[in-house]
């Protein structure tokens, strides 16, 4: 197989993985950004009964703290990342950094909407990297492929054609002048040209 | 190396992810934006950067330069001032600069 079949297939199966990963990551994306509207709802709704100083407050002193452990992973000679993610304490009470007595419900309600939208958002931050790790490799090789099909396979099927024709050429020239050379040594073996003139 | 994630943008927008465990880095003047950016990328501590869609348009210079590492990942997503579809953009120009034209997006 040639280098340029190579390339082709190459391309075609990151192409063909990039864009299942880019539907799911425009899925992910909308169901996202539809949700975080809805946190920000509550939020503001939370700030609405409570006074700005009591709600900062409340936020201030985060209990829970999310690790990432990354490791990367290679589709088609390209590197992507994957995120293992692991919370700090594994009480799920421990995403309110605060005492339910002075606080709202609204306040707990957007607090638990976003724990909620917690793996979905780092797995839109894994393949939304990925998509754009791909997309960059895939445009160098569609370069590296172009030029391979555009401008170096043609280069190459002209100097093989320049080569060719010049053997060619090489072989009657010599081919002629071997001719030639026979003619001349029966000429002087049979003095041929004696009898005929 | 455990690795954590980060929040940039406006306070309004982002106090609720201190809450379930990310580092929150508020920011409300426009202008600071790109040196806070820079400063938490080159930290080194985020695997994930999450940035409101408003000051994702800010940092467009600094963020060319993460664009080919394996991390930090920079995430747009909406703040409080509602969505802007930077992020759907954003996935509709990665398709486009792989296929040469937008085949998922357009419809």
């Amino acid at each position: 197989m040639t280098s340029f079949t190579v390339k082709n297939n190459r391309i075609e199966g990151v192409l063909r993985r990039f864009l299942d990963l880019v539907r799911e990551n425009k899925e992910l994306r909308e169901k996202i950004e539809r949700e975080l509207v809805e946190c920000n709802n509550h939020f503001v709704n939370a700030s609405a009964v409570m006074s700005k100083e009591a709600l900062d407050a409340s936020l201030m002193s985060p209990k829970q703290r999310i690790d990432l452990e990354i490791s990367s992973k290679n589709v088609m000679s390209v590197d992507i990342p994957q995120f293992s993610s692991s919370t700090r304490t594994s009480n799920e009470g421990d995403i309110f950094p605060y005492g339910f007595a002075f606080t709202s419900f609204e306040l707990d309600d957007a607090v638990m909407s976003l724990n909620e939208l917690l793996p979905d958002l780092i797995r839109l931050a894994e393949i939304e990297k990925s998509c754009e790790l791909m997309s960059a490799e895939i445009e160098k090789t569609r370069r590296r492929v172009n030029s391979l099909e555009h401008v170096m396979i043609p280069r190459y099927q002209e100097t093989i054609k320049y080569i060719s024709m010049k053997l060619e050429e090489n072989d009657r020239s010599s081919r002629t002048r071997l001719m030639k050379v026979k003619d001349m040594l029966l000429d002087k073996a049979h003095h041929y040209s004696e009898h005929y003139n | 190396m455990a690795k954590n994630i980060a929040v940039i943008g406006d306070s309004e927008s982002i106090k609720g992810f201190a809450a379930i465990g990310m580092d929150i880095y508020p920011c409300d003047d426009n202008e600071n934006a790109p040196h806070l950016f820079r400063k938490i990328a080159d930290g080194d501590n985020y695997a994930v950067i999450f940035i409101t869609e408003e000051m994702f348009g800010l940092v467009e210079k600094e963020r060319k330069r993460y664009e080919e590492r394996l991390i930090p990942a920079v995430i747009p997503i909406p703040g409080v001032k509602g969505n802007t579809r930077i992020g759907t953009k954003r996935l509709s120009s990665f398709v486009e600069k792989a296929v040469g034209s937008d085949i998922i997006f357009n419809d």
